[in-house]
């Protein structure tokens, strides 16, 4: 087996039995990246020499008896977050010579806990896309197919790990943006409850939405790498203070006494067959693991994506007003007055998509459309909030489809934004609500792309998540599988 | 026609954009279509219904108010395209 392609719960077994060292390890990742990422761009900055540095500590770390979990395990992060000393571009223009002065708050905790940090990866610019192809530095491929979308927007830490160049990956998703490229590419992706995980040092989309998570070759990665990243900060004020149970302890088998929840709004029409075949394997695999099956409705599901875009781009357009030309980097050459400052580093520095959310963000805050627009999404947000109260009274845990298609070709969305926007539908309500979810390999179509299948659960229930993702591989039988690249 | 090339102007100015008239026509056509879509909002009744601003009342805690350390001044001038030891640099505003 080539190590680059090993979870990290059998890395941390051959590291810990001194069968492989750390250094080799990040080495296989770092050969693999050489050889593929040419032709898939998951990657925008490669630390190879620091990421050969830290391995070698984590190696050293071992040996005094001192290793934790993750120590030793090489992986990506996506270009949103703060990595002391290097790039942070998000994606955009704007932000191309801007070096992070500080690690964001999961950083800090990779770093103590010796994790490998390889490198930045690719995604849409801001977060605010669905494809990765908004990126500013290359657009990530889709590893399993050819001229095929990776999804986004974190669509580099998808491929890295789907394609053997990164062990895990760090992602942040506002409506979907790590569940719908791990499901696109086959691989886990959770998006825990808003408030689990610590922002301090995301670059900021959306705050009432963004949330950072993993994204893993299977379920028992996804726990662990969750567990290290958890936990209070002071220093983000949505940090809630909860107690972080054992989510690897959550992975037993079987789902006798638990209630799974399938919502018929996420079985509407224009779902893709194939898609809606796999979430039913899904449903049948956990009754026969001894799940209770119950028939559960979200009423306001067809509402989401209007109150998503409206309430995501209001926030945008308050968050990015921060990129001026004076602070980050960038700033426009020629500019006679402050104004021009502002207009032209902004009105260069931004890409098509990222300004018509600002301005769509703008207008929906603006005197005289306010009520109509802004207030009118929060309180339907609200009742979106509410279906998911009364579901989880029904029930543990929801499962659905990630996606209404599996990975699409590169430019077929461009000319239509709603289309592309109305894509999403799936997997914001998780969002709007602040409830955990979680994206789970589920199959593949005829073409061979993967489908994944989507898991939801309460406020800080990670725990059944994880619990019924186990069960789902065990039953499916589908764990982890090395995309077919060279 | 739900949103004009002027608002569009209008709303552009206030974000600190600016654009060519053939820029300005694209974008007015993409949001007018997109704030379109989002009418079917008007047909929720939302009477009496609070608005939500976070997923959880608790979110927003403030700290207590004490002094901490925080980024070093040389460190968070760094980046800036223009600066003096101490000062972001900008054009002369007076």
């Amino acid at each position: 087996m080539s190590l680059n392609t090993m979870t990290i719960v059998q890395a941390e077994k051959a590291m810990a039995a001194g069968e492989i060292s750390a250094v080799e390890l990040t080495a296989s990742c770092l050969k693999q990246i050489e050889a593929v990422d040419g032709r898939l761009s998951a990657f925008i900055t490669v630390d190879e020499e620091g990421a050969l540095g830290q391995a070698r500590e984590a190696d050293a770390r071992r040996k005094r008896g001192e290793a934790r979990p993750l120590c030793g395990i090489p992986v990506s992060i996506k270009d949103v977050l703060c990595v002391k000393g290097m790039g942070a571009t998000c994606g955009s223009k704007i932000l191309e010579h801007f070096i992070a002065p500080y690690d964001a708050a999961v950083i800090e905790k990779l770093k103590a806990a010796g994790a490998v940090i390889l490198g930045k990866v690719a995604m849409d610019e801001f977060a605010m896309g669905s494809t990765s192809e908004t990126c500013a530095f290359g657009v990530p491929e889709n590893p399993w197919l050819a001229g095929h979308v990776a999804g986004g927007s974190s669509g580099g830490s998808a491929v890295s790990v789907a394609a053997s160049e990164a062990l895990a990956s760090l992602g942040s998703d506002t409506g979907g943006s790590i569940r719908q490229p791990a499901s696109l590419c086959g691989v886990t992706g959770m998006k825990p409850t808003y408030g689990r995980v610590s922002r301090y040092g995301l670059i900021a989309y959306a705050s009432s939405l963004d949330q950072v998570g993993p994204l893993c070759r299977d379920t028992a990665d996804t726990a662990l790498l969750l567990q290290a990243i958890c936990g209070h900060d002071r220093r983000d004020s949505t940090s809630m203070e909860m107690p972080v149970p054992d989510f690897t302890a959550a992975l037993t088998d079987g789902m006798k006494g638990a209630r799974i929840g399938v919502p018929k709004e996420y079985f509407a029409e224009g779902l893709d067959e194939e898609v809606a075949a796999v979430a039913r394997r899904g449903i049948e695999a956990l009754a026969k693991a001894g799940a209770e099956i119950v028939d559960i409705s979200l009423p306001h599901m067809p509402y989401c994506v209007a109150v998503y875009y409206l309430l995501a781009t209001a926030e945008a357009s308050s968050n990015l007003a921060r990129f001026d030309g004076v602070h980050y980097g960038f700033r426009a050459d020629g500019c006679q007055s402050l104004i021009d400052v502002y207009e032209k580093s902004r009105s260069q520095g931004f890409g098509a998509e990222v300004k018509r959310r600002i301005l769509l963000g703008t207008y929906a805050l603006s005197a005289g459309y306010y009520d109509a627009y802004y207030k009118k999404a929060s309180q339907v947000r609200t009742l979106i909030q509410e279906d998911f109260t009364a579901a989880f009274k029904q029930c543990d845990a929801l499962i659905s489809p990630v996606t209404t298609s599996p990975a699409w070709p590169f430019g077929s969305g461009q000319d239509d934004p709603l289309a592309l926007y109305l894509s999403d539908i799936l997997t914001i309500s998780a969002n709007l609500a602040g409830i955990p979810a979680m994206s789970v390999p589920g199959g593949f179509s005829g073409t061979g792309l993967p489908i994944g299948i989507q898991l939801q659960a309460g406020h800080f229930n990670e725990e059944i998540l994880l619990k019924t993702a186990h069960n789902l591989e065990r039953e499916l039988g589908i764990g982890w599988r090395p995309a077919p690249v060279a | 026609m739900n949103i004009t090339r002027d608002e569009v102007l209008h709303v552009a100015t206030l974000a600190r954009l600016s654009m060519t008239e053939e820029e300005l026509a694209a974008m007015t056509a993409r949001l007018d279509a997109l704030l379109g879509y989002f009418d079917l909002l008007q047909a929720v009744n939302t009477e009496g219904v609070a608005p939500t601003t976070h997923p959880f009342a608790k979110a927003g805690a403030l700290r207590d108010d004490a002094p901490l350390s925080s980024l070093p001044v040389a460190d968070a001038l760094a980046n800036a395209p223009a600066a003096t030891t101490e000062f972001f640099v900008v054009p002369r505003v007076l």
